[in-house]
Formats: C-alpha cells, sequence, structure tokens
C-alpha cells in the first residue's frame, strides 16, 4: 500500500518513538493517521499497518473495533460531531443534535448523499465550560448557538469550507 | 486567545503564563523563569526531589488525588529495567477540559515536570498520551518538544548535564475507558483499552511492564512551582493535606462558565456566585456534581463546603477531575442521571460483566423513567443495581457509573417518583431526550 510523502514521513517518526521491540505501539497512531488520508479503515490498510508494526492482522483488527474513532466505512468530507454530554446538555447541546438530524435529515453517523456532510452524536470532548461544542473533523467550535449552527450546516451543505462561513469561527489554533 | 476572562480570585500559579504573548513558545518559557526548576532540581537527588514533591502536599489531578510524592515513591529505582514517565492526557471525563489549556498555552511547563520526574527515578523516556480529538494539541505538544530538543533541554545531555531524557507524544482514538491508567498503559501498547488487574501498578509493572510514573497533565505541570518555589510554598496555598491550587472547570447553568485556578478549599458556593457569576438568569440553584460526571452529585443545600479532596470526600463525594457542573431549577435530575448513564454504557469497555449489564441494564432504566413508563419498583431496582456494582469491576469505570446514580436517586427520589405512572417529564421542556 503506498501513502503520501508526508504520512510516510509521519509513520516513520511513530515507528522511532518506540523501542525497537515495542513497535506495536504505533497501531493506534498510524492507523488514525492513515484513516485521514485513505479515509476510512480498509482491510488492506489493517494488513499494511500489521506489517509494519509486527502485530497480527486480528491484533489490528481488534483495535479498529474498539476505539471510537476508528472507522471502517468512509465519512463525509466534513464530520459534524456534537456533544451532548451532560455540560452540553444543560446548554443545549441536545437541541444542536436534533437541528443537525432535522436539517440534513440523516441520523447518528450517517453521511448526506452527496458525501460532504456526516452527523455523529459524540460524549465529551473536553469543552464543557464553553458549551455547547461542537467537532467539524478536527476543529473546535464554542458556545455554539442555533443560528450559528444553522449557519454553518447550511455553509458546508452549499459546498463552503468551514473558514469561509463568516458566522462561526474555530477556535483551536 | 483565551476562551474566558480570568477572574481577580484566581491565584495563578500553573495559568500564570496563559496570558502572556506567544505563550506556547520557549524563548516565552525561558523568559519566566522556565526551566529554572529542572536546573535546581538537576542538583538535587532522587530522594530529594521525592521528599519535595511530598512535602507540596501534591495530590493526583486526575481524579483519584493519590499523594503524587508516595506514588512516584513506589517505584524500584533499583530495578534493572528501564524506567517509564506517561502522561495521561486523555482528558475524558464529562465536565472536565482543563488539561486542554495546559497543553495549548504552556506546554513547557509539561515538559519540564516530566523531566523532573524523569529525575527523580531515573527514567529516560516519556510519552504524552493525547486523546485522539485532541488532535491540534499533538502538534502543539510536537512543536514544544522539538523546541526542547534543539535547546539542549531534551535529549542525551539535558542542559548539559549528562542526564538522559527522550519525550514523544502517543495519540488515543477515542475512548474514555483510556484515561484509566492501566487501560491507558494497555492502549499505549497498541491493543484495546481494556484494565489490568492490579496489582502490581503501574509503579512497578507499567509501561512495557516496567515501572512507570503515571500522572495527570495537571500534576505534571504543578511540579516545576514546586521546585521553583520549594515544596512547602505550594502546600501553603491550599489546605493542610491538599497542596497547591486546582483549576476548576465551571460549566452549566452559570454566568460566567470557565477554567480558573483556584486554591485548594475554595469554597464551592462562592465559586459559583462570584467566580462564576451567579446563576444563569436568576434561577435557583438545584445541584451540583463537583468534580466531573462520577462524582456523586450534591443538592444545593450540601454545597457550602470547600473545595478540597478531603472536604469534599466527607460530603460524600469527590474533588474527582475539578469538573464543577452547575445545575438550575429547571434541570431534570432523570434527565442528567440518564445522560451519565448513557455515557458510561457507551463507554464501558466490557471486560468486567458487573459493568457492561450494569450500565446497560441501568441506561433502559433510566430511559423507561424519563419516558414514563417507569415503575415505582424500579427505585429501588436502580439504587440495587448499582450498589451490585461497586467495587466489582478491574477498574473504577463500574464505580463511577454506580456512584452518582445512587446520589441522583436518593437525593431526588421525588423527582424519580414525579415521573411514575405514565406523567410526561415535568421538566420537558429543558430535558429533551438524546438518543445515543
Amino acid at each position: 500500500m503506498t501513502f503520501s510523502p508526508e504520512l510516510e514521513a509521519r509513520f516513520e517518526k511513530f515507528l522511532a518513538k518506540y523501542p525497537a521491540d515495542r513497535k506495536r505501539s504505533a497501531v493506534i497512531p498510524m492507523l488514525i493517521y492513515a484513516q485521514d488520508e485513505v479515509g476510512a479503515i480498509t482491510d488492506e490498510l489493517v494488513q499494511e499497518v500489521a506489517k509494519r508494526t509486527g502485530a497480527t492482522p486480528l491484533q489490528v483488527t481488534e483495535v479498529v473495533g474498539f476505539y471510537s474513532m476508528l472507522h471502517r466505512k468512509p465519512q463525509g468530507k466534513y464530520h459534524v460531531q456534537v456533544c451532548t454530554n451532560i455540560s452540553c446538555l444543560l446548554v443545549g447541546g441536545a437541541e444542536l443534535w436534533e437541528q443537525a438530524c432535522h436539517k440534513l435529515g440523516i441520523g447518528h453517523k450517517e453521511t448526506t448523499k452527496d458525501g460532504r456532510i456526516s452527523i455523529e452524536e459524540v460524549e465529551c470532548m473536553g469543552a464543557c465550560s464553553w458549551a455547547p461544542a461542537v467537532q467539524v473533523n478536527y476543529d473546535f467550535y464554542h458556545d455554539v448557538t442555533p443560528e450559528q449552527f444553522d449557519k454553518l450546516i447550511d455553509g458546508l451543505a452549499a459546498g463552503k469550507k468551514p473558514e469561509e462561513i463568516a458566522e462561526v469561527k474555530k477556535v483551536s489554533c | 486567545m483565551l476562551y474566558n476572562q480570568p477572574d481577580p480570585l484566581e491565584v495563578k500559579v500553573l495559568s500564570r503564563r496563559f496570558t502572556l504573548p506567544n505563550s506556547q513558545s520557549i524563548e516565552t518559557y525561558l523568559a519566566n523563569d522556565g526551566y529554572k526548576a529542572l536546573e535546581k532540581a538537576l542538583g538535587l537527588t532522587q530522594e530529594q526531589i521525592i521528599d519535595e514533591v511530598k512535602a507540596s502536599g501534591l495530590r493526583g489531578r486526575g481524579g483519584a488525588g493519590f499523594p503524587t510524592g508516595l506514588k512516584w515513591s513506589f517505584v524500584p529505582r533499583q530495578s534493572p529495567k528501564p524506567k517509564y514517565i506517561m502522561v495521561n492526557a486523555d482528558e475524558s471525563e464529562p465536565g472536565t477540559c482543563k488539561d486542554r489549556l495546559l497543553i495549548e498555552y504552556d506546554p513547557h511547563q509539561l515538559i519540564e515536570g516530566v523531566i523532573i520526574a524523569g529525575l527523580a527515578v531515573g527514567a529516560q523516556q516519556g510519552y504524552v498520551y493525547i486523546r485522539g480529538e485532541y488532535r491540534y494539541l499533538i502538534d502543539v505538544m510536537d512543536r514544544a518538544i522539538d523546541e526542547a530538543y534543539a535547546k539542549g533541554i531534551l535529549g542525551d545531555n539535558v542542559m548539559g548535564r549528562g542526564v538522559k531524557f527522550h519525550l514523544a507524544t502517543h495519540s488515543g482514538a477515542g475512548a474514555y475507558e483510556c484515561g484509566e491508567e492501566s487501560a491507558l498503559l494497555e492502549s499505549f501498547e497498541g491493543k484495546r483499552g481494556n484494565p489490568r488487574i492490579r496489582p502490581p501498578f503501574p509503579a512497578v509493572a507499567g509501561c512495557y511492564q516496567s515501572p512507570t510514573i503515571l500522572n495527570n497533565v495537571e500534576t505534571f505541570c504543578a511540579v516545576p512551582p514546586i521546585f521553583l518555589h520549594g515544596g512547602a510554598y505550594f502546600a501553603g496555598l491550599g489546605t493542610p493535606k491538599n497542596g497547591g491550587t486546582r483549576l476548576f472547570c465551571l460549566s452549566g447553568h452559570i454566568n460566567k462558565p470557565g477554567v480558573y485556578e483556584l486554591p485548594m478549599g475554595f469554597n464551592l458556593m462562592r465559586m459559583i456566585k462570584e467566580v462564576g457569576g451567579g446563576m444563569r438568569g436568576g434561577k435557583k440553584l438545584k445541584a451540583v456534581i463537583p468534580g466531573g460526571s462520577s462524582c456523586p452529585v450534591l443538592k444545593a443545600d450540601e454545597c457550602d463546603i470547600a473545595m478540597d479532596f478531603d472536604s469534599v470526600a466527607a460530603a460524600k463525594s469527590m474533588l474527582g477531575s475539578g469538573g464543577v457542573v452547575v445545575m438550575d431549577e429547571d434541570t431534570c435530575m432523570v434527565n442528567a442521571a440518564l445522560r451519565i448513564m448513557k455515557f458510561y454504557a457507551h463507554e464501558s469497555c466490557g471486560w468486567c460483566i458487573p459493568c457492561r449489564e450494569g450500565t446497560t441494564w441501568l441506561k433502559k432504566l433510566l430511559t423507561r423513567f424519563h419516558e414514563g413508563m417507569g415503575q415505582r419498583s424500579d427505585i429501588v431496582l436502580i439504587g440495587d443495581l448499582s450498589k451490585n456494582m461497586l467495587g466489582r469491576t478491574f477498574c473504577p469505570l463500574g464505580d463511577a457509573a454506580a456512584m452518582p446514580t445512587i446520589a441522583f436517586v436518593e437525593k431526588f427520589q421525588d423527582e424519580f417518583e414525579a415521573h411514575l405512572d405514565g406523567r410526561p417529564c415535568p421538566f420537558e421542556k429543558s430535558s429533551r431526550l438524546v438518543a445515543v
């Protein structure tokens, strides 16, 4: 399996982090970064990560099934994650989640027909003091109002990139 | 950009550089006492380092509050095995969002604390396990680590003193369970995040079955101030046996939610009223979860307490990870209990049957209640089930799910009763049912 030169360089760095006989430690970091490039954890990717880390394909498969961020099917280009855990629930996170479902006509871990947006109701993402919080791919959005969320979903659905939607600003640097 | 405005009541020790321009950079760090604590520690013996940490009264900031110096002293320093330092940056306890800021604004403080821990036990390698969702923080941490290598602070010759210490980041991939120390180590080794039976504890058999110091981000970040100003200074900031300050994460129905660094033992009511700016919309306070979702809920009249480990324990709850979740009079306690249980049912790793089955069963019971189809006997059943999970699992996730549930049912039984006999939720407007 071939990857971009950037990902290959990253893999090389990952494998150098751990003792020579402990390369299996690189399994999860390799999977999650490769998933970003490949789009999902394919059987081929499982084999490749196993080969490079000295784990068996079964050991890698076991891991894929355990972690909530690893997925076997591709997500939308923009994966919108809405937290509804306690701190977000108290200040409107559940309503944002309903809004996303109704607006897009899809449910938990589903993707729009054009493949642009997928949505997921997620557990606490560590933004409790700035709730309700939403994450689009790896970018955080804090104190999201229903109006801002509307603009975000509309914008993404209309083909805009998140950074082109003036009403919302990501907070992570 | 800061996420919330600082408060004048704050005592800024760990967060004192947060407001500086370019606070992530090593230049800013060095210009503001950076790596001076390490320099001091390099002149101390291992015993002296551990004694200083003991004297500071520092207790683990991840949730359990175990004395840090004591934990470090359990590492068999004479063991021929390599020793490791592991940073738990898998912050995922609902209500908690402080480690994120410590890494985002001051990554070098963490690096310095980790190197000092390495000196204390003769470890030459450390890792920072960061939850997968915090991808941008992995980049922040990697940049800071590169800077430290470039300045000779990390590497084969730490600050030219002939000591070796290497540090690297490690990405998780979404699992609350991996915040538990033994599950984190399993996950780090490239496996499913199932907990290990303890003892042996990580201090003896941790990372790769070698002696390991494993602490929360905030715990390591408290180490440089301890060596800069002395353990006694740090201890003096808090209450007896509860040294230092704490980053409290205020969330929920208050006017000024945010992360505030306050002395250990700060009064909870004052925290809500003065630091948090009081209740939103002038509503009445109903309940507070004082330390993240695993901690038993406190009723409004139980909130006049000092926020340190021992005082909160005396109030039959826990200081936990410092996540203070404030709930007003319109909050449905059945829905709050349900949402928290859905979380634990989702995050139970499935390793121990009482937790795997118990959380799912409780989720079903609470859902039935909230939908108005509960039965009076369910109130007893919920309490019974929870009590049968306590202490019957490898890791504390089972307890973390059971303890708050017991408190919700015991303290708000009237609300559970109000949902009985097909009555709709009396708080329906403010408690939409969420489907996980």
